[in-house]
């Protein structure tokens, strides 16, 4: 079981880790199986390095990637992309932003040449600016102001970091969207788009030797920006009190409520903490066989559904969260309390040896059936790296949540769940009242 | 072009799907691509794609007869069954068969569409013995019990209640119902409250015997099992079932279209989408018809639409085309949102795009690219994983296209003429399409 577990993830000899002399640090990963590579960049920026009210400008500069260089106009990558019949993508979360495409390794060279293009060669224009800024209004329409759980979440965030930039949302609050402009987006590249912050992750049916090769004729031209100062964020405060958050909206027909406390993540913890926290939630909430799952929802039947959440790939402090939602005509008190009662319960009894090597095991087959996929393998490396971690933390994750004992998960519990500092966000219907019409 | 709030979400570029297998020793295991036709001494059929570079086998089946086979005034009856399979079987109560489950490793999942019953399972080749046995109860023996029925009836009732008021819902409902009238795709398939409570064990048991038959099963197998022990294996599991199914005779269905269907709701973003008829998978203009979708809207960051709207004018995150091809039923549907004093503008754009599609066809250029993608496309996202082999594997079964399809593909996508091209895009969008708009009236008609 160890050995597969630990192969998995990937075999530390296999696993190619070396830097360009411009401080490009490159992860190859080979897979060949089938004659695809997967390509991605990953630069160690985030919303969370944004400058105040600037709110959006990292996941907007991720748009404005795709306007063209001078060498290569806009339009031309994807056209390239898809005469393979590849697929091209990017994304921005709170420490990082990322670009990939899925091509054959015969595209490989070429795909690296357009990245190391548009790494220090982005041409941009208000016109253009202007029009892909509609792009991110329109996005954050669809994604946030039409979808009532996306709303509070939002807020529940803004909320729980009283001092972290963690608060602010990844696609930016609207009032600050509008306003960004060509010179934000500009400033924002040239500051932080260089070989020297930046991460390429391969994985594919390539070999080390290859990618070495087309990296240096790519990327290895490509000259070193100045020394970034070190990623200090302004951190929490002590946290002392319970804070709610309610939406009501006419859209929402039955109540939830989620709970979230700020906890270490891998970037942050004490050894062994994180991954005791990434079991502690595997028990409580993560999946039918979890104690909420079974006492809420099977034994009391007070509840659908409740679940529990822990995401520890961040470079600063993370969160813990859990999910609920009434059943029939119980009351989400009710559920709240009785959720309430399952985290004290691990307080103050801990949990069982046979509960904990079952979460073992969910977790461990769960890595190893996420090796399915190559683009999953390549991103599992590439936020790791882009939030301070190694390709050896990588691999031996697995061994490092084998040797979690039941007293570390009822001490994070115990540390880090306390109900006298948590966020509440309640969703609730909003009864409408307009003329002619009463209500219920 | 993904933002990742708290959780990843995918969003107008589709997260990637591709997967592909990490190699756990050093032979490749690219020679064991072939498709074998695997069929049993009892006559089940399956196909199979050998891989051993990770120790896992992944299945994937379906029962041909979907939510369609909902009897009037039970509708929802077939989701429901679906929910209860692995909520006890046998002699297994839903604790002890949920348990046997965990202990097994096994990823598993049953689902209803509306036109078939599906069901997976992912698990470590050393494990598969006990995870098959499971899979053999659940399919061969589901219980039914009163515990599970009330619990699962409750979460799709809740599931139901909490959608009451969602706009979208809204929306999804009034076009159902507007373009099917009285066919059963005009039904939600998850039923309603109404429907679930007068459901009981004994209607699951006949729904059970009625459609779980060899008769109806398609199977699609992957990874770290040989044929001889697959054969053994698909005995054990599907062997003990009936040789034919019951099935109700579903009529084809005629989508009304050239029809508005306006759901008023003052929300931030105004959706839009355009329903055109579409054509079978078998019909001899499929590929013709498929390649000017593709360039129309279909392919993300080069079609037209995407050109037009997004790009261009910066009105919508997410514009695209599909063909959806159902059993009794295809349509092409292109979808948008954008600012709701901009929907008129884009609706119009929208329309001038399919008018030039059917005036003047694409250009010998543009089909050529299309052509590249659609073949490129198909080995990078459709075969790369045990995940995607079995999920590609089982539909060509379903749309009964032959084992030598994935060969014949190629050859049918090369042959399209820009010709062909022009006459697909006459026969499908030459119709006046069905426009339904979910958000404020557009803004012209104020004026």
């Amino acid at each position: 079981m160890m050995t597969s577990e630990a192969a998995a993830v990937g075999d530390p000899l296999e696993v190619g880790n070396f830097m360009l002399s411009n401080g490009l640090e490159v992860v190859v990963i080979p897979d060949h199986r089938a004659p695809i590579v997967t390509h991605m960049v990953w630069y160690k920026v985030g919303n969370a390095d944004e400058p105040a009210g600037k709110s959006g400008i990292a996941h907007f500069l991720e748009h404005l990637m795709f306007k063209g260089t001078k060498k290569h106009p806009a339009g031309e990558l994807a056209a390239k992309v898809a005469e393979i019949g590849g697929e091209e993508n990017a994304f921005t979360y709170r420490d990082y932003t990322a670009y990939l495409q899925t091509v054959t390794p015969e595209a490989l060279g070429t795909m690296m040449e357009f990245e190391a293009d548009r790494m220090r060669n982005l041409v941009l224009t208000d016109a253009v600016v202007e029009t892909e800024r509609d792009v991110i209004l329109e996005e954050r329409r669809s994604g946030i102001e039409n979808q009532s759980e996306q709303l509070l979440d939002e807020e529940v965030q803004a909320t729980l970091y009283q001092n972290h930039p963690y608060r602010i949302p990844v696609i930016g609050w609207m009032h600050e969207m509008e306003q960004l402009n060509c010179g934000d987006a500009l400033s924002f590249y040239d500051r932080f788009y260089a070989p020297n912050n930046a991460i390429l992750v391969v994985a594919g049916d390539v070999d080390t030797a290859t990618v070495w090769r087309l990296a240096e004729n790519t990327y290895g031209a490509v000259p070193r920006g100045p020394d970034l100062p070190p990623r200090v964020r302004p951190q929490e405060p002590e946290q002392n009190t319970k804070r709610t958050v309610t939406l009501t909206d006419p859209r929402v027909t039955m109540p939830s409520f989620q709970k979230s406390w700020v906890t270490p993540s891998y970037g942050t913890a004490e050894p062994g903490e994180a991954e005791a926290l990434e079991l502690l939630s595997e028990i409580l909430g993560g999946g039918t066989r979890s104690r909420i799952y079974q006492d809420l929802v099977v034994k009391q039947g007070i509840a659908d559904a409740g679940s529990a959440y822990f995401d520890g790939t961040m470079l600063d402090p993370s969160s813990f969260t859990i999910y609920g939602s009434p059943r029939g005509g119980a009351k989400i008190e009710a559920v709240e309390t009785a959720i309430d009662a399952e985290i004290q319960k691990i307080i103050e009894d801990g949990i069982t040896d046979v509960e904990l090597e079952k979460a073992k095991n969910r977790f461990l087959r769960s890595v190893i059936f996420a090796c399915d996929s190559q683009a999953g393998m390549a991103r599992m490396y590439g936020a790791a790296l882009a939030t301070g971690g190694t390709a050896y933390d990588v691999q031996e994750r697995p061994l490092r949540v084998r040797m979690v004992t039941a007293a570390q998960v009822q001490a994070v519990a115990r540390k880090y769940l306390d109900p006298e500092r948590s966020v509440t966000g309640y969703l609730l219907p909003r009864q409408t009242v307009t003329s002619g019409e009463k209500s219920r | 072009m993904t933002i990742f709030n708290r959780l990843p979400v995918g969003a107008a570029k589709p997260l990637l799907v591709v997967l592909v297998l990490m190699g756990l020793s050093a032979t490749p295991a690219r020679a064991a691509k072939a498709i074998q036709e695997v069929t049993t001494s009892t006559g089940i059929t399956a196909w199979l794609v050998e891989d051993y570079s990770l120790p896992i086998v992944s299945i994937r089946f379906a029962f041909r007869g979907g939510s369609t086979q909902d009897p009037s005034g039970k509708e929802g009856i077939v989701n429901l069954m679906t929910s209860l399979l692995d909520e006890g079987a046998g002699e297994l109560d839903s604790e002890a068969f949920q348990e046997r489950l965990d202990d097994a490793g096994a990823a598993t999942r049953f689902w209803a569409g509306s036109d078939a019953v599906y069901g997976s399972m992912r698990v470590l080749a050393d494990q598969k013995d006990d995870a098959f046995d499971l899979l053999r109860r659940a399919i061969e023996q589901p219980r039914f019990d009163q515990e599970p029925l009330d619990r699962i009836r409750g979460q799709i009732g809740s599931g139901i209640r909490s959608q009451a008021k969602d706009p979208e819902t809204a929306a999804e409902v009034a076009w159902s119902k507007a373009i099917y009238g009285d066919h059963p795709y005009s039904r939600p398939y998850e039923g309603t409250e109404q429907t679930l409570a007068a459901v009981t064990t004994s209607d699951l048991r006949t729904l059970h015997k009625r459609l779980f038959a060899r008769g109806n099963l398609s199977i699609a197998v992957a990874g770290a099992i040989n044929a001889d022990t697959l054969k053994r294996d698909l005995d054990r599991i599907f062997g003990g079932l009936p040789a034919e199914p019951s099935l109700v005779p579903i009529p084809e269905a005629e989508p009304k279209l050239g029809q508005e269907i306006l759901t008023p709701f003052y929300l931030a973003q105004t959706r839009l989408s355009l329903t055109y008829p579409g054509l079978s998978h078998k019909d001899a203009h499929f590929f013709a018809a498929y390649l000017m979708n593709n360039i129309l809207g279909g392919s993300v960051s080069t079609s037209r639409l995407w050109n037009a709207v997004r790009e261009k004018r910066g009105l919508a995150y997410d514009i695209h085309s599909i063909l959806d091809n159902r059993d009794y039923a295809s349509t092409l549907v292109i979808g948008t949102g954008t600012r709701p004093d901009r929907a008129a503008e884009v609706l119009s754009l929208i329309r001038g795009e399919v008018r030039r599609m059917t005036d003047e066809g694409v250009s010998e250029k543009e089909l050529e690219a299309a052509k590249k993608e659609a073949i490129g496309s198909y080995a990078i996202a459709s075969l790369n994983s045990l995940s995607a082999i079995t999920h590609t594997l089982l539909e060509i079964q379903m749309e009964d296209l032959g084992i030598d399809y994935i060969e014949r593909r190629k050859q049918l996508i090369q042959a399209v003429t820009v010709d062909d091209v022009r006459s697909a895009a006459r026969r499908l969008l030459s119709t006046d399409p069905a426009v339904l708009i979910l958000g404020a009236p557009l803004e012209e008609r104020r004026g």
